[in-house]
């Protein structure tokens, strides 16, 4: 029997990103805030301190800082035909868990999304034609538009202290910054970081292909920053060590490096960790919910009630919660009905690796979103007619490090171990740089998320089970990339390259990218969106679902940026319109 | 602000005036320093205090009237206060500093107990003291008192401004900041003529506070003072340890006239006499150094310069080059997080470097630092390394940080 706790203002599942702004922002509002996450607490220097953040085997390769499969998972199958099965090990993507959430050991990449991802159908159909899309192609307009999260982008910039350059302040187009990009109202915060030699290289060979290179939005310091909380960050010190660890150094934006402990000083806040909430409850009408109930580390279940719920977890989690609470109609390929589990969508991938003689990149000289890319291929900055696929990628030089466990590039035709293979990592570690590219998937009638039929949790609760390939649209687009990737390389003069195109189904195994998205998508009808314009359940008003389980596809670009933007925008409508008039937002 | 236990403020019908003030003062004394063990439990005592002599148990000072002081008149309150003597004629140990308290005015300690006497009534009693034979006998303290102890209201200096007296008040008064900074005698009482110059204090070094450049305040101006004691931090420098609890439990709730004021004074404390540090040997310099390029140097700077109002500069760093480097040592071996405060929330901290430096490899960086970029001072000893080592193991955890409940332990 659940020990039913006193009531608060808002209960917020998970204390990530979006949960510690969230946090932050309904506590200044004067609400009584109560966090609850699954697992521990985390700080810098007892848990990722610079005496061991570097350590390969406990963070990358024992998986210290993410999620652990035996304790939650999900099963998955490429398409309904197939049975689906357990992910055991993790592989494709890396969630975290703990205090910070996967904001511990993201990269850095803080990208705006173009102001046409937001119309993602109006606007290739304006464009293209009804033709352009097949009637499986269940791609949506976001409700939301790039002019009106802008204030919020920003809000979630000057917070991290991204270092990067603008190619567009307020219409005016900046040499150096990403012209793509829609209008910024300032620039970044900080400068750019500091580009080592293969991204170097990159910016010349694109520049002279007539592209437009511009250095990677980095949550990683170009200088020591102070930001509007009075929260400090020290400068990075380009140790190589963001994707997949924490920074021991204060460098990389974090929930910890920006926002928690301002927070944690708040009288009308509390955080209560190692406790995983089951479900959201609802009152007999079903419109409303009541508040969750959780179990802590003692396995003791609580019932904790309040006035508003605000699911902050990691989009599987998010849309698991979802389900297994009954909320929202599950969505079904079948009829194309149903938005709980509707549009996940993912990111695809390549790469080209480039082999120099005479070149020394010191690869281990890096940081998350150490950098130069080009936008001339990403969502619809490129003529798509005729090209039988719609979206598009950034491609870039990336110089996150040269972690050594981790890092050995070698040409094709070398044995995969051996004296020979050893012979080539060692000539090769220094003079090896990559292109890289990274592409948006659009939404497919038969991508989606629901609860499996046979496996379970440890809670009893059925798992979500995820049905999901790359289809045509993503792989053409995917080796027009690549092509355009290996002719960037062979622009880079290098003695050899390895292209590593992204073909067939898609694989749950290797790593990819942690950019799961959709499956509680956001949008303008309650009958193909989970949610509304401000993140707000049309079936329950008073429950609010962060992250990218709200993107309607996912686009070519890193989410959190817009995971931000998005957290900030709806506490915006939270704090001065919900608060004022309880009720849903947007009437459907 | 002010937190009462409403019923017994109404009760004894204080003018809030009066309570607000006296709060103010509590904050500037830095009374639950001593007095609060248990968060939930303000101001009753029982906090375990080492001195050299052996350990002391903070009284309750809640209304309670059997185990606080629930059962003192106005005038019992100000006798302990001013004189170190409790109502029955007992003698109190010095650990309560009355030698400094005594130099406050009868009306701010009444507003004190009007504060106190507001609190809810908490009826814990503190634990015996632990002291050696015959300090454990209380009136040894009255002999102690005859030899170093003067009763006596703080006399205002008419050649000084306003500040500078008000700022001398809190510093030898209620701030009783001499308590850890001015050295002790080998009876633990002040030694005379060296006031705020700098002492060792529960393995801390509580740093000299005298104008020298080099190991005092010399190169802080007022400013700087006035905001490492509001904030935790200025570009010189972050409280740790021992001062990080002062900060956030006392010097940033103080007005921002108090600060100046205390700045005003401490700006005014001359210069020690300059002593004449020995110089390392350059085979320990060259091995710390190369400790300090590959362990420190990511936050501190190759050239010692830091990230100020993040990681402390050490180049020009008065606690780098205290004659004492406790504070140095203790801090490379079991780290040390900055106070977090309002105006800087952020709690920077250094992870901890016993597990992975010897006491050797230690004494080496730490001379290195000691005396790097024109820094001077005298070589540390792998053995004072040790002996810090054992007294850090002593302690059953690690050191609370500021207050918060949190324990820095590598893992």
């Amino acid at each position: 029997m659940a020990k039913k706790l006193p009531s608060v203002d808002v209960v917020l599942v998970g204390f990530g990103w979006t949960g510690a702004i969230m946090g932050n922002e309904l506590t200044d509002a004067g609400l009584k805030v109560v966090a609850i996450e699954r697992g521990s607490w985390r700080d810098t220097s007892t848990d990722f301190a610079v005496t061991f953040a570097q350590d390969e085997l406990r963070y990358y390769f024992r998986h210290a800082l993410f999620e652990e499969p035996a304790r939650e998972t999900l099963t998955f199958r490429n398409n309904g035909e197939q049975t689906a099965l357990p992910m055991r090990k993790l592989g494709s993507f890396l969630p975290g868990t703990g205090v910070g959430g996967a904001g511990i050991h993201w990269n850095g990449m803080t990208f705006r999304f173009l102001q046409s991802d937001f119309l993602a159908r109006s606007h290739n159909i304006e464009r293209y034609g009804a033709g352009v899309m097949p009637d499986t192609m269940t791609v949506q307009d976001w409700g939301v538009t790039y002019e009106e999260l802008e204030p919020y982008y920003d809000k979630f910039e000057y917070l991290c202290g991204i270092s990067g350059k603008a190619g567009n302040l307020n219409g005016r187009k900046i040499d150096g910054g990403n012209p793509f990009e829609g209008p910024r109202s300032r620039d970044y915060p900080n400068p750019p970081l500091e580009q080592v030699y293969g991204p170097t290289l990159f910016a010349q060979a694109t520049k002279e292909l007539g592209y437009h290179p511009f250095p990677g939005p980095a949550a990683n310091m170009s200088r020591a920053y102070t930001n509007p909380l009075g929260m400090t960050l020290g400068p990075c010190t380009y140790c190589g060590f963001c994707e997949k660890y924490g920074c021991g150094n204060y460098s990389k934006s974090s929930p910890q490096t920006t926002v928690i402990p301002v927070l944690m000083r708040k009288d009308n806040f509390e955080l209560r960790t190692e406790s995983e909430v089951l479900k959201v409850n609802l009152d007999s009408s079903g419109k409303r919910a009541t508040g969750v109930t959780y179990v802590d580390a003692q396995g003791q279940e609580f019932e904790q009630p309040a006035e508003m719920v605000i699911l902050c977890a990691y989009i599987l989690h998010n849309v698991h919660t979802m389900l297994v609470s009954g909320i929202g109609a599950p969505y079904d390929p079948r009829t194309g009905q149903g938005v709980i589990g509707k549009n996940y969508a993912y990111q695809i991938t390549s790469s080209v690796n480039v082999f120099y003689d005479d070149k020394i990149m010191n690869p281990f000289i890096g940081a998350g979103t150490m950098g130069m890319l080009i936008d001339d291929f990403n969502g619809d900055n490129f003529d798509h007619a005729g090209k039988g696929f719609i979206g598009g990628g950034y491609i870039a030089c990336w110089n996150t490090g040269g972690r050594p466990i981790e890092t050995h590039p070698v040409p094709d035709g070398t044995p995969k171990w051996g004296a020979k293979w050893k012979r080539a990592v060692a000539q090769s570690y220094l003079r090896t740089t990559s292109v890289a590219t990274h592409g948006a998937v659009m939404s497919h009638r038969g991508n989606y998320l629901d609860l499996d039929p046979t496996y379970r949790d440890v809670y009893g609760r059925p798992l979500m089970r995820m049905t999901f390939d790359f289809t045509d649209n993503e792989l053409k687009m995917s080796q027009y990339l690549t092509d355009r990737a290996t002719d960037i390389a062979r622009a880079m003069q290098p003695r050899e390259i390895r292209v590593n195109a992204r073909k067939g189904h898609y694989s749950i195994v290797p790593y990819q990218t942690t950019h799961n998205t959709g499956g509680t998508i956001m949008g303008t009808d309650p009958k193909t969106s989970a949610i509304n314009r401000y993140l707000q359940s049309w079936d329950v008003s008073n429950l609010f679902l962060m992250g990218a389980g709200a993107f309607p596809q996912n686009p070519g670009y890193n989410p959190t940026g817009t995971v931000g933007a998005l957290t900030y925008w709806a506490a915006d409508a939270i704090r001065n319109q919900y608060l004022k008039n309880p009720g849903p937002l947007v009437q459907a | 602000m002010l937190v009462l236990a409403g019923g017994a403020a109404q009760a004894a019908g204080l003018p809030y005036s009066l309570l607000e003030k006296g709060k103010r003062l509590v904050d500037a004394g830095d009374c639950q320093a001593c007095h609060t063990q248990d968060k939930r439990k303000p101001f009753a005592g029982g906090r375990a205090i080492p001195t050299p002599f052996g350990t002391i148990y903070s009284a309750n000072i809640t209304p309670d009237r059997d185990s606080g002081i629930g059962g003192w008149t106005e005038d019992d309150f100000y006798r302990a206060m001013h004189e170190g003597v409790a109502p029955h004629g007992e003698r109190l140990y010095p650990a309560f500093p009355y030698p400094n308290f005594t130099k406050m005015t009868r009306d701010d300690v009444n507003a004190i107990r009007a504060y106190l006497m507001s609190l809810a009534p908490v009826g814990d009693r503190p634990p015996p003291n632990e002291l050696l034979w015959p300090l454990n006998h209380r009136i040894m303290m009255a002999g102690w008192n005859m030899l170093f102890f003067t009763p006596g209201e703080y006399k205002p200096d008419p050649q000084k401004s306003d500040a500078w007296n008000r700022g001398a008040y809190l510093v030898q008064g209620a701030g009783h900041c001499g308590a850890c900074h001015t050295p002790k005698n080998v009876f633990g009482a002040d030694k005379s003529g060296e006031d705020l110059r700098g002492a060792q204090i529960q393995d801390w070094t509580a740093p000299s506070l005298a104008a020298n450049d080099r190991d005092g305040l010399g190169r802080w101006s007022k400013e700087d003072i006035v905001e490492y004691l509001k904030t935790g931090r200025n570009k010189l420098s972050g409280a740790t340890g021992l001062m990080a609890e002062v900060v956030v439990n006392s010097t940033s709730k103080m007005s921002d006239d108090d600060l100046n004021a205390i700045a005003t004074y401490l700006k005014d404390t001359p210069p020690a006499p300059d002593t004449a540090p020995g110089a390392p040997t350059q085979e320990v310099v060259d091995a710390g150094k190369a400790i300090y390029n590959d362990s420190c140097a990511a936050c501190h700077d190759t050239s010692g310069v830091g990230v100020p109002h993040m990681f402390p500069p050490l180049k020009d760093n008065a606690i780098a080059q205290q004659e004492d480097p406790s504070t140095v040592v203790r801090i490379i071996l079991e780290g040390a997080m900055t106070a977090a405060t309002k105006e800087r929330p952020t709690p920077s901290a250094m992870p901890a470097f016993a597990w992975k430096l010897s006491n050797e490899e230690i004494a080496a960086v730490a001379t290195y630092v000691r005396n790097a970029w024109g820094n001077r001072a005298s070589p540390v000893s792998a053995s004072a390394v040790g002996k810090m080592r054992q007294a850090i193991n002593a302690e059953k955890a690690g050191p609370q940080v500021a207050g918060s409940g949190v324990r820095i332990n590598p893992r």
